[in-house]
């Protein structure tokens, strides 16, 4: 086969890859189900209607709440030296697994945690922690805090990456100069530009904030818990006929997921109705400016301060000997705990990483591929076809999962470091797309029309100029891509058959005894790579391009 | 009429057949022959690196001592392995499974009975078991009143001790009424984790064994006629209570480490565990006050045993089979029961040891807040299984789906 057809077929074997593990999984999840009174357990749940309220809450609320405050800092911020030193203090909370920012956060706002801690008994007079419920509220407020602080810096990674190609600042240049104030000018000129480019990862963070287990569990109410943490409780339940309504829980999220998209896509049009309407309107409103700017550089601050004080937190506790409230540090200090992980740790390490490396670039290769055959044959994915490849991000995990532990296992492969790489590549190939599409599409195509007036072929093309013109993008796709492999605990669980651990899946097995020494040491651990994928991310542009002007990040 | 799960059972069973290769465990020559050079997976509950460092530890005796190689799987919950092996099940794997033995007990161990994922009779077969206390600690061989079968073997015992902060709480409350009566006059520190986690309904079995009016019921499947008389005063003394809980009853700890550490965080000073060495063990590791100690209820208090069992499709049934024996040697109970190490008693019967083995358990230190065994009595017997599953979903439709 010629090197042409082979690029013609990528995109269909990527969908492929995308859609036929989750489909074959969803399958295998649905089959058992019919002819069970799976259903009627569920509908008998007397938590139900509850735990379905909470699940839509938390993940709508925090989902808007998190695209309003990213959306205020970047046009707030961006461009300024403060913007610069935010990225670079929130860059490695992106790699944060989620686990570990939830304990984090619960050990800094806890009655017994480290603010009371810091501030008792001198200010408060409490001697013993009060008995306030802040942890674990019913109304689910500490959840969405934790979710909006965790996904703000996803969110502004992606819209980093999509800014540059909306050709923001000449869009700045000229609302300035219409004298319009920085964030509004930024709201009604560029934002337009930029949200196709940031729908889908919008999408899945609604995705995941509905469904969250991890950060569910640790932040959430359990009275009753939100959907996602309960169909995870029936899936461990010892007496096995709970996996019936712990599947048809699962497709009831699945459809709750779909039915919040849905009216997500419907709301944008009046949205976007309302902006053009203030845009025709011509008022300058200082006055938003006056108010979001100062707005943008606290929330920006406070999540700074929560999570990274959340982290120090657990980084401490990795060194602590007994710390009981209200001691504002621990006293004394043990490497005990580095001592007792240490030897798991470089097996583990390795591990972790090799899985995330060939799960990366798989997905990077297979996403170039796609994007470059879409760039010379027209053949741009339909809605349907983006849908396919997003497929893993929206479904919920625990509906298609097991399934697909069954798949593995009857055709021989599970327990293998190859399987696991393989059922991360479905998680990690959205979010490298998500990521690498629109900076990919958004490249000028008149550069490759002069190439070829030059004489270069397609492919010399690709690689002297598209590539090396869009390294950044690319190493912060394979960043995200690194970082969502190491943090995926199900499908490392489930496939690999416990043989085959990493840094999370050790991690989350952990977690479940509380011990904050240990978690801290895992926590500090598990940020460790991706979070040098970040720098790296960072660091390897800045160091091709420090002679050309023209690339500089902006 | 033959129900779906018999014939599930029945159908398992034949599938496992043909997988009963290898030797069987009364020629034990023959077991450790095929056990050699074999690398054993044991899927164990991974949360506290005390029992990870213990289970390492094993594996060096094997090694050393039999050339078997064993691989703690760990495990956030022991239900994921019973879905392994019933997932390996359904894909049509009945040999060369992943799970070679699991640390099991209770609900688990049921579930895997009765859908024939268990590989046995074998317990009764191991060299080491005339060393068992199955007379004197009859939880050796009846899991929640669930006869073992030889299905599975016991390799430590467990009991529910409360913990008290005693520069906090010098009179800890001796029983359900007591502790009530505490808690109204001491409200937001006391709680217990949310049912059904384990720990959470072993407690409210605890107090059903105080305050229900026969107790002698509670061994005997749950029949509806005395239900709901026998849990009455459960529900009365749990509606009491609730108001005078920790967070007034909102929240719940998750389980066991997360109730320790309200203890550690000083938001409790009244708590409980299923290990009667915890307490020692926490403290001697700096995670728990010195002031701490531990007591048990004036009736007594729920104990039970922990098991390991073999999957029926289990690749490497011969080293399973050495692992399980040698969680019964001696050398390995007396550090088990170490509180240095773990502080979980031994399954096994002193007076059936040598003089040198029983030196071994004779010469443990207690720990500063452990209990002798003789202050551990009476131990009461884990109710019949049905109880625990009944109450805690009624648990659930009364406190655990609205505050």
């Amino acid at each position: 086969m010629s090197q042409a057809s082979v690029l013609r077929q990528i995109p269909t074997l990527t969908l492929l890859l995308m859609a036929g593990p989750v489909v074959a999984g969803l399958a295998g999840t649905v089959l058992p189900l019919i002819g069970t009174d799976a259903i009627e357990r569920l509908i008998d749940w007397p938590g139900l209607g509850g735990a379905i309220r909470l699940s839509l809450v938390t993940g709508v609320v925090s989902t808007v709440l998190a695209v309003a405050v990213s959306l205020a800092i970047v046009a707030a911020l961006h461009g300024g030296r403060r913007f610069g030193l935010l990225m670079h203090a929130l860059s490695p909370l992106l790699a944060l697994p989620h686990a570990a920012a939830a304990l984090g956060l619960a050990f800094l706002i806890a009655p017994s945690g480290w603010i009371a801690r810091l501030l008792s008994p001198w200010a408060t007079g409490w001697s013993t922690p009060p008995d306030l419920l802040i942890l674990n509220d019913t109304a689910g407020i500490a959840l969405t805090l934790g979710l909006v602080v965790k996904e703000i810096p996803f969110l502004l990674l992606m819209l980093l990456a999509a800014l540059p190609q909306a050709d923001a600042a000449r869009r700045m240049m000229l609302t300035q100069s219409l004298g319009y104030g920085r964030v509004w000018g930024w709201l009604l000129a560029v934002l337009p530009a930029v949200w196709p480019q940031l729908r889908l990862p919008v999408y899945a963070v609604l995705g995941y904030a509905t469904t969250a287990v991890d950060m569910g569990v640790i932040l959430g109410p359990s009275l009753p818990p939100p959907l996602s943490v309960q169909v995870t409780a029936w899936m461990m339940h010892p007496d096995l006929s709970w996996r019936g309504p712990a599947a048809a829980g699962a497709l009831l999220q699945l459809a709750l997921v779909a039915t919040v998209l849905v009216l997500a896509r419907l709301a944008e049009r009046p949205i976007a109705r309302i902006g053009r309407h203030w845009a025709e309107s011509g008022r300058r409103c200082q006055t938003v400016d006056r108010l979001i700017a100062p707005g943008a550089t606290t929330s920006a601050l406070i999540i700074v301060f929560l999570v990274g004080g959340g982290m120090i937190g657990m980084g401490l506790w990795s060194v602590a000997g007994l710390w009981p409230f209200p001691q504002a540090l621990p006293s004394p200090l043990s490497l005990a705990t580095w001592m007792r992980t240490a030897p798991s740790l470089t097996a583990t390490g390795g591990t972790t990483l090799l899985i995330a490396l060939i799960s990366t670039g798989a997905a990077l290769a297979l996403c170039l591929g796609c994007l470059e055959a879409e760039a010379r044959f027209r053949l741009a994915p339909g809605t349907a076809a983006m849908w396919l490849l997003y497929l893993p991000l929206i479904v919920p995990q625990t509906a298609f999962l097991p399934g697909l532990q069954v798949l593995f296992l009857s055709i021989g492969a599970a327990d293998t470091l190859l399987a696991v790489a393989a059922t991360h590549l479905v998680f990690v190939l959205p979010y490298i797309f998500l990521s690498l599409a629109p900076p990919w599409r958004a490249w000028d195509g008149r550069i490759a029309l002069a190439a070829a007036a030059l004489g270069a072929s397609e492919t010399r093309t690709f690689w002297q100029l598209r590539l090396p013109m869009l390294l950044r993008p690319v190493l912060t796709a394979a960043a995200v891509g690194l970082a969502v492999s190491v943090g995926q605990y199900l499908p490392t669980l489930l496939v690999g058959g416990g043989r085959i651990t990493t840094l999370t899946s050790e991690a989350v097995a952990l977690s479940s005894g509380g011990n904050r020494r240990i978690i801290g040491a895992y926590a500090v651990l598990q940020m460790l790579l991706p979070a040098a994928g970040f720098l790296l991310a960072l660091a390897i542009p800045a160091l091709v391009f420090r002679n050309r002007q023209g690339m500089r990040a902006t | 009429m033959p129900t779906r799960r018999d014939m599930l059972t029945a159908a398992a069973l034949c599938l496992a057949l043909p997988a009963w290769a290898g030797p069987a465990p009364m020629d034990w020559e023959a077991v450790l022959a095929e056990a050699r050079g074999q690398t054993v997976y044991w899927h164990a509950w991974g949360g506290d690196p005390k029992i990870n460092d213990f289970i390492a530890w094993v594996g060096q005796q094997a090694e050393t001592r039999y050339g078997v190689r064993l691989e703690q799987v760990k495990l956030a919950n022991t239900a994921d392995a019973v879905a392994r092996v019933l997932a390996e099940r359904q894909a049509g794997k009945t040999s060369g499974g992943a799970v070679d033995l699991i640390w099991i007990n209770g609900e688990n161990f049921a579930a895997m009975k009765g859908t024939g994922l268990l590989f046995g009779p074998f317990a009764e077969d191991l060299p080491n078991w005339p060393l068992v206390d199955a007379v004197g600690k009859p939880a050796t061989v009846m899991d929640f009143t669930e006869p073992t079968g030889g299905l599975e073997s016991p390799w430590a015992m467990a009991q529910l001790v409360f913990e008290y902060d005693s520069a906090r709480l010098p009179q800890p409350p001796a029983s359900a009424s007591a502790l009530l009566d505490w808690a109204k006059a001491n409200p937001g520190r006391f709680t217990y984790p949310q049912p059904p986690d384990y720990l959470g309904a072993t407690f409210l079995k605890q107090v059903l064994y105080d305050v229900t009016p026969d107790p002698a019921v509670l061994l005997k499947p749950v029949g509806d006629a005395d239900y709901a008389a026998a849990t009455a005063p459960l529900w009365a003394w749990l509606d009491a209570i609730t108001p005078s809980l920790w967070r007034q009853g909102k929240a719940y700890p998750a389980n066991e480490p997360a109730l320790g550490q309200l203890l550690a965080d000083g938001e409790t000073d009244l708590s409980f565990a299923f290990n009667p060495g915890r307490a020692s063990a926490a403290i001697a590791a700096g995670e728990l006050q010195d002031t701490v100690r531990t007591m048990i209820w004036r009736d007594g208090t729920i104990g039970n045993a922990s098991f390991v069992a073999i999957p029926f499709n289990a690749a490497h049934r011969a080293g399973a089979l050495v692992i399980a024996n040698l969680l019964l040697d001696p050398e390995v109970q007396a550090r088990a029961q170490d509180p240095d190490v773990l502080g979980f008693q031994t399954v096994l019967n002193l007076d059936a040891l040598s003089a040198a083995d029983r030196a071994r358990f004779e010469g443990l230190k207690l720990g500063v807040a452990t209990l002798p065994p003789q202050a551990l009595r009476p131990v009461l017997l884990e109710p019949h299984a049905s109880w625990m599953t009944r109450i805690a979903a009624d648990w659930i439709t009364r406190y655990g789906v609205a505050p």
